[in-house]
């Protein structure tokens, strides 16, 4: 296969696009991209401090290799889950990856805020525990990003992600993330930080390549709670369906993000207001965080 | 040809020269979800592989996030 670009070998075939590459050429489209995504929906501006969320895997270290590469400025954010050695090795990658390229690394960990590690919640809340974890990480991203500064926090989200996350919210009509679900979401609440995913328009294939290509050392084992999650099951199925029709994962996503999410955006009417206990933004009187620590703190 | 699979690590014995898109359909792997590296290097499903290689199909999925 020949590269769409300059006629030399592909290394890869993107067949969404129709399209092939070379090493280079790839690397090039990849960054732009997300200088499309970016800039159409103005997630930050070279001005702009920004704090990227990183777990040491390929999604997120490329993301942030590329708004290095961009020039922009950039802090990561490593959040320390205590989920065994996953945490230990994953953390280790981002902290090589930042000492290499002399990049700012902040590193929260849960277990301190929370009352404690990820694989402890299990016993204490109903809660699943990839959803308590999900919950724990927007919370404390969003903290750390208010108590240094920066005004959005960017995540690796990929085109798979979004769209496996659509799927799961749609097959329960859950009309308020379908009303969330969006690559930027802007600052509702002088306590919410900017939320922005500069990814969303790579597919996971294309950010593993761009990943490989730049030699950027990731941790490819998984976290050992992502076994059997329904957010895989559901990537599964739009794999296949891609596989028989290119193209089907970006339509089901952009033309969502097109034409149905300002419709449930119209229905959506949440008030928001100050947790009585950390003052961070929720739409009760107690955040979920605080709700999730009060369990832990009961099943001790 | 020697294959590497990921998730848990393992490997297989594959005789004979393919396609890599064959070689795929045959150990029922949806090309999109795997990166082939042969050596240091991305090849593309058009490629012929054959006995002399060691191809390594590195999972690109990863999952739970929420
Ligand atoms: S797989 Fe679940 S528990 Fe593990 S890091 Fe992801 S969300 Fe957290
Ligand atoms: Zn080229
Ligand atoms: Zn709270």
């Amino acid at each position: 296969m020949k590269c769409r670009k300059c006629g030399g070998t592909a290394v890869l075939e993107l067949r969404r696009h129709n399209a092939a590459f070379c090493a280079p050429d790839f690397i090039e489209f990849f960054r732009r991209q997300v200088g499309e995504a970016v800039r159409r929906h103005r997630m930050f501006t070279r001005e702009e401090s920004v704090l990227v969320a990183v777990s040491g895997g390929k999604d997120s270290l490329g993301l942030w290799d590329v708004l290095l590469q961009e020039g922009y400025a950039t802090t990561g954010l490593y959040l320390d889950l205590g989920i065994f050695d996953y945490s230990k090795e994953s953390r280790a990658k981002c902290e090589a990856f930042a000492a290499q390229r002399g990049a700012p690394l902040l590193v929260v960990s849960v277990e301190q805020d929370l009352g404690a590690a990820i694989p402890e919640v299990q016993g204490a809340t109903r809660r699943p525990t990839c959803s308590a974890c999900g919950l724990s990480k927007r919370y404390l991203m969003n903290k750390a990003a208010l108590e240094q500064g920066f005004p959005v926090v960017a995540t690796g989200h990929n085109l798979d992600d979004e769209a496996a996350t659509l799927f799961g919210s749609i097959l329960h009509w859950q009309t308020e993330p379908l009303a969330r679900q969006s690559p930027a979401l802007p600052s509702t609440h002088p306590k919410l930080v900017r939320r922005v995913k500069p990814l969303y328009r790579l597919s996971e294939r294309e950010t593993a390549a761009y990943a490989f290509l730049r030699r950027i050392d990731y941790i490819v084992d998984e976290c050992p709670f992502a076994k059997g999650a329904t957010s895989l099951m559901h990537k599964e199925i739009l794999n296949q369906l891609e596989d028989v029709s290119p193209g089907a994962k970006h339509n089901f996503l952009f033309g969502f993000l097109e034409k149905g999410r300002p419709a449930f955006e119209r229905l959506a009417d949440v008030t928001l207001n100050e947790c009585a206990r950390c003052g961070q933004v929720t739409t009760g009187t107690l955040c979920g965080f605080c709700k999730l620590s009060d369990q832990i703190k009961r099943a001790r | 040809m020697k294959v590497i699979l990921r998730n848990p690590r393992r490997e297989v014995e594959v005789g004979g020269r393919r396609r890599v898109r064959e070689l795929l359909k045959e150990l029922e792997i949806l090309p999109e979800t795997v990166l082939v590296i042969r050596g240091d290097e991305m090849i593309t499903a058009d490629t012929v592989v054959g006995d002399e290689d060691v191809i390594e199909l590195r999972p690109v999925i990863s999952g739970g996030r929420a």
